[in-house]
């Protein structure tokens, strides 16, 4: 099994040593955050496995599928319409960007003040370990904001199979016209790459997979309402960051047995923390894996995170696509209007984002939200300013975070979250 | 019954024991050394207490050698602040490696609070290394730039950069004390925005090692326009804040 794995991994083109480098400290950081956790629910152990195999048997799975002829399209960016892409039978899947890797290498090509998240798409790829950007046929970018549009210039530069979807900044109908026109655009080009044309009939089946999948981590969320919350924050991140990898139609049997099991320990009172712990939204830019960093100090000081206002989280999963639609035409306006509700900072003005952070502090009953904002992040870190004043107005308190993927601030930043977990109390 | 609080600082442990009626029994400074923890063993031994919290940075490192319960330095500097000064609604305290300021509600319980997250412009710190880099004693760097008839501006808040700049204006022939009043004024500059930020008026009640600095306290009075009050013993209010809270444990 091993020995097939780096066959694989070379055949992919990985830097196999650098590739160990990565999987022992990923293992070790699994270990350490996650397996360390106390009371959690057994269905974590699909996930668990999930994350054990996550460059091994998922990148098999890809490759067989490949081999059955479907494509495989890479992307960064919850604008990327999961529905299309299944439709004309391709696989979506999340690349990696949640670690700094080959930094000296990176800043070659992007200065040194670029978002984490950013540096790090660069380090998977030069560094050569990411598997699932060597395994696509297309990666899918896309125009949000600055800091992306301009570093895709340059991967440009760097792989052959780049796709560059462009995005509207503005809840108009202009800006509903472009989605459209993006999201047909970037149709036909799927279908060109697979060979397979997107009918009436696909994409109502791709539309309901998707759905599932999202109506089963609604399910999970509104679970987490619950106090004692029956599963830590930490674990919920992960089913959400695990919603970017794995097949659509096991992940959502695997959250739905997850969620069977917390409505049990919610009968009885069980939880992943006592009852009365003090509980934290987290609002702002997505923690992709292994990007733990701050649920870790969060979960460790005292606190549970009940909800993500983030792409990994709820700004991604909010709102499902409407079934009905007979045609293409009549499916795809209800896949772009799904799509256009999404709340990123790129939009100008933003107030939808505010009012859900209101909405899920009050629905999960959080006693404080915490802005995490990725250093460099323009459109979160000028957006959290606001946010703060706005819900220290309506007496939630709320702390700024901005941090990296470093571990150098952490004693710092585990400081100023207890101290806002005391204020909590 | 006798509680103690202990503030393992970056530079300074301190350890303050109390009795039940609240009267502080003895009060204990040492420097943090390489080995925190041992250091504290030494301190604690021959100490008599009932119970004990720990704060400041290596509160976890207690924690874990000595099974005490801990509190941030945040709360620890806001409850040991009402102690003295039940009416006292900001405090900063600046220690070796960090500044923080905190705004209390009419109750005492923290309600914002803001502190530098990763470097150590504006700390205890930074006086340091640039008391060395003009030849003061720490203690005198304040009496000193007091003194200075003008201040020469230092435009620099990084450690690093900001020594380089001092060293600059020296090989110019500047006036040391000049210098060392200019490096004062721009670290207030910094605090001063932050407690606008975080508690726009009223009285600020300074603690921490840096607010032994006479320097400090004037410019931060004449900057700010508000009065800057000053417990006693400013480097043992963490301390003291903690020994409250063991007491009040159920």
């Amino acid at each position: 099994m091993g020995e097939d794995y780096r066959r694989m991994w070379t055949d992919l083109g990985l830097d196999l040593g650098a590739h160990d480098a990565l999987v022992g400290a990923l293992g070790k950081a699994y270990q350490d955050i996650y397996l360390a956790q106390k009371d959690r629910p057994l269905g974590m152990g699909y996930f668990d496995f999930v994350m054990s195999e996550v460059h091994g048997l998922r990148i098999r799975e890809l490759l067989d599928e490949k081999k059955a002829g479907r494509r495989i399209i890479g992307s960064y960016c919850v604008f990327v319409p999961e529905e299309i892409v299944l439709a004309a039978n391709a696989t979506l899947v999340g690349l990696c960007s949640g670690a700094d890797f080959a930094m000296e290498e990176v800043e070659r090509y992007l200065p040194r003040n670029t978002c984490a998240l950013i540096k790090s798409s660069f380090g998977f790829k030069l560094g050569k370990v990411c598997p699932y950007f060597e395994s696509a046929d297309m990666i899918v970018v896309e125009n949000t904001c600055d800091g992306k549009k301009k570093a895709y210039e340059t991967l440009n530069d760097l792989v052959s199979n780049l796709y560059v979807m462009d995005l509207p900044q503005v809840k108009s109908e202009n800006g509903r016209e472009l989605l459209k026109t993006e999201y047909n655009r970037f149709r036909k080009a799927v279908e060109e790459l697979t060979g397979v044309a997107v009918t009436a009939e696909s994409l109502k089946q791709a539309i309901r997979t998707v759905n599932a999948k999202r109506a089963a981590i609604h399910r999970l969320s509104s679970l987490r309402k619950a106090d004692p919350a029956p599963i830590s924050g930490l674990d919920a991140l992960l089913a959400n960051q695990v919603f970017f990898y794995d097949n659509p139609a096991r992940f959502t049997v695997s959250v739905e047995k997850i969620c069977d099991e917390l409505e049990g320990r919610i009968k009885e009172e069980k939880g992943a923390f006592l009852a009365g712990t003090p509980r934290i939204l987290v609002s702002g830019c997505p923690q992709a894996v292994p990007n733990w960093k701050l649920p870790f100090i969060v979960e460790t000081s005292g606190a549970v995170i009940v909800g993500e206002e983030s792409c990994v989280g709820e700004r991604g999963t909010r709102n499902l696509t409407d079934e009905s639609g007979e045609t293409v035409e009549q499916m795809m306006d209800a896949i772009i209007d799904r799509y256009f509700q999404v709340d990123c900072a790129i939009f100008t003005p933003n107030p939808d984002r505010l009012e859900h952070i209101r909405e899920m502090a009050a629905e999960y009953r959080a006693d404080g939200v915490i802005h995490y904002g990725l250093q460099f992040c323009q459109p979160y870190l000028m957006e959290a300013i606001p946010v703060e004043k706005a819900l220290e107005g309506q007496d939630i308190p709320c702390m700024r975070v901005e941090t990296d993927y470093s571990m150098e601030d952490v004693g710092q930043l585990k400081t100023r979250i207890e101290a806002f977990i005391e204020q909590l109390r | 019954m006798q509680f103690a609080g202990i503030d393992i600082g970056s530079r300074t442990i301190e350890l303050v024991v109390m009795d039940q009626a609240g009267g502080i029994v003895s009060s204990l400074k040492a420097d943090t050394g390489f080995d925190p923890v041992e250091e504290a063993r030494r301190m604690i031994n021959g100490v008599r207490f009932d119970r004990i919290m720990a704060t400041g940075y290596g509160r976890n490192l207690f924690e874990i050698s000595f099974d005490a319960p801990t509190v941030t330095e945040i709360k620890a500097h806001a409850r040991g602040t009402r102690a003295f000064f039940p009416g006292a609604l900001t405090v900063l305290d600046i220690g070796g490696q960090d500044s923080k300021v905190i705004a209390l509600s009419t109750d005492g319980r923290v309600k914002k609070f803001e502190m530098n997250d990763r470097c150590a412009a504006g700390t205890g710190k930074f006086l340091e290394i640039m008391a060395r880099a003009l030849g003061f004693r720490i203690e005198d760097f304040g009496r000193e730039a007091l003194l200075a008839e003008k201040s020469l501006n230092i435009s620099s808040m990084c450690t690093v950069f900001a020594e380089s700049e001092v060293t600059s204006l020296i090989a110019r022939g500047q006036s040391r004390v000049e210098i060392a009043r200019g490096l004062h004024a721009s670290i207030i500059r910094r605090l001063t925005g932050m407690i606008k930020r975080v508690s726009p008026e009223g009285d600020v009640v300074f603690t921490g090692g840096v607010a032994n600095n006479p320097c400090m306290r004037a410019l931060l009075e004449e900057n700010l326009g508000r009065r800057v009050i000053i417990p006693e013993d400013p480097q043992a209010i963490g301390a003291l804040g903690a020994a409250l809270m063991a007491a009040e444990l159920p």
